[in-house]
């Protein structure tokens, strides 16, 4: 921070904050018990909630839930990955962690929004895709790939925020967006910090120190160019303000529609095509 | 993803060079015999890795494939440290044993006479990890069949994401899938093979993602790690779950074919393209 003194003070007090809570805290904050879930967004900001259910294969998943919506009068389609608000319902909805069914629902109604020429806005709140038998069984691994290489092409802007816990191919599999928005002490990995650490230090103690290695940070990965914008939480977390987070969401979600909006779909293609392939860093001989 | 820090076990016999112990059956084959039948075991048919030049000489016609890309090699870009040490020092590492500059190998050649981009992962580097240099790589290996109007072949074996490079590996799965998303917008056909392991986040990209899935026989194939959906469901999961018969009979794969047929098998399929259609 050379040149702080040309910071306004109380943006220098937002960067302290941040910046003095260690990545493994931020882990902690982003998976905080009384944090705002997607249902809590749902109900703070959007004017309008049909909710559509099914992938017309299998079944219907509580995770991952969607449909049309309006917010500060812009229409679209709203998807989200829903962890639940207490025990019975965390159960329900399997704490966010989707089947296939539920990355088939979500393509589905990606491809409505097309049909509608709606914008998408997808929440991210998952400690990653469901890891059990039926969800092998029914191609989790085909699910994913088939949306991000779906979403990829979409004709509509997509727009993707980190409310929580981006976990992995589970947080990916509805996140191919247009812009990447994420809350400040939100998380992305590419694992739990717990599951890196029990395979590279072999004991999964050592979270602490893999979160640090993995960069999953806001900061970080706006840092990386990974995501776009960063949504300041208030005080100590989304969890004490739910009001301020939630308008914070809204202006940064309409912002962000409003401004692909204005770009014709090829570019908005094109745009899309070459940010993914903008993605890493690596050396050439 | 415990692959990564396993070292090989290498159950070749303390005579080296002379007999190979086959990891499925445990019997003894002699070394001559193995390598001429490929890496696979006599015995009980189990499909020993190969390392991507192997299979290159394996698939396709003589002298005909044509390296691409081959200077792209990963770069320790967060400054990665576990208790092993520096991921720097893993790169080199693995550079030196595999004389590869990253877990993918990628160019054009020809299959029976027909042209194809291809991009071959190899297991022995980083546990074929899908890291930046290898998703810029296989990427790119889309863009040349894009050019070209040729169809594209993916051969994978890895355990995934790799996790030295974070979210940045996680985004290689969408760039290596908006390569492809492009081959399907201009009808140009990407077959994938799958070989023995083919996890996690490659699985969940562009692995699935063929127009024709072939696997090689027994090979593992999943999204989530055998131990992991162990300890969700509380109980052992049988030993064919995972494998290339059961993505068979789920409706995942296509076909499973020994490595001895697939060149063949693989020009059979490629005589079925109409590149008329393309010209």
């Amino acid at each position: 921070m050379g040149n702080s003194r040309n910071v306004p003070e109380n943006k220098i007090a937002m960067i302290q904050n941040n910046s003095s809570l260690s990545p493994w805290e931020i882990v902690k904050i982003s998976r905080h018990p009384s944090r705002p879930v997607f249902q809590d967004y749902l109900e703070l900001l959007f004017e309008q909630f049909i909710e559509l259910h099914g992938d017309r294969y299998y079944g219907d998943d509580r995770a991952l839930i969607g449909g049309f919506a309006q917010l500060g009068g812009k229409k679209g389609m709203l998807i989200g990955q829903n962890k639940g608000k207490n025990t019975e319902d965390q159960i329900i909805r399997n704490f966010a962690m989707a089947k296939p069914e539920g990355y088939r629902k979500a393509l589905r109604l990606m491809k409505l929004a097309q049909r509608f020429q709606l914008p998408v806005v997808v929440f991210i709140d998952t400690p990653g895709a469901f890891p059990g038998l039926e969800a092998e069984e029914r191609g989790q691994a085909e699910s994913i790939a088939r949306n991000i290489t779906e979403m990829a092409a979409l004709q509509v802007p997509i727009v993707a925020v980190v409310i929580g816990e981006g976990g992995s191919g589970g947080a990916l599999g509805v996140g191919v967006g247009d812009r990447i928005l994420m809350l400040s002490r939100a998380i992305y990995s590419v694992i739990s910090p717990e599951g890196c650490a029990s395979i590279l230090w072999r004991d999964a103690a050592f979270a602490p120190d893999a979160a640090q290695a993995l960069n999953l940070t806001a900061d970080a990965l706006k840092r990386l160019g990974v995501i776009d914008r960063i949504i300041q939480e208030p005080g100590e977390g989304a969890h004490t303000d739910y009001i301020a987070i939630a308008m914070a969401v809204k202006e940064a979600v309409l912002e962000t529609i409003e401004e692909l909006e204005k770009i014709t779909t090829e570019q908005l293609m094109e745009q899309r095509f070459l940010k993914y392939a903008a993605m890493g860093k690596f050396g050439v001989e | 993803m415990s692959w990564y820090t396993k070292t090989p076990d290498n159950k070749v016999s303390k005579k080296k060079t002379l007999w190979v112990r086959c990891k499925d059956c445990q019997n003894f084959v002699w070394q001559h015999e193995w390598t001429t039948n490929h890496n696979v075991c006599p015995i009980c048919n189990y499909h020993d890795s190969l390392d991507a030049w192997q299979r290159i000489a394996l698939l396709f016609d003589e002298g005909s494939f044509e390296e691409m890309f081959a200077g792209i090699y990963p770069v320790n870009s967060l400054d990665f440290n576990d208790l092993k040490g520096s991921y720097t020092d893993k790169i080199e590492e693995n550079r030196k044993k595999t004389r590869l500059n990253e877990a993918v190998v990628t160019g054009v050649g020809f299959i029976h006479g027909i042209k194809v981009s291809a991009a071959i992962m190899d297991f022995r580097f980083l546990g074929g990890s899908l890291g930046s240099g290898t998703g810029e790589k296989i990427f790119q290996a889309s863009l040349v069949a894009l050019e070209r109007r040729i169809p594209l072949i993916i051969l994978s074996a890895s355990g995934g994401a790799r996790m030295q490079e974070g979210v940045l590996s996680l985004m290689q799965m969408a760039k290596t899938c908006a390569g492809i998303a492009r081959l399907n917008q201009k009808n140009i056909p990407v077959i994938s093979i799958l070989a023995n392991p083919t996890t996690g986040g490659v699985t969940a990209s562009y692995a699935m993602m063929g127009d024709v899935h072939i696997a090689e026989p027994g090979a593992v194939i999943g999204f989530a790690g055998r131990r992991v959906i162990e300890q969700t469901i509380g109980e052992k999961l049988p030993k064919a779950f995972q494998t290339a018969e059961f993505l068979v009979e789920h409706g995942f794969v296509d076909c499973i074919v020994e490595r001895k047929d697939l060149r063949d098998f693989l020009g059979k399929i490629l005589s079925f393209y109409n590149r008329k259609h393309h010209q």
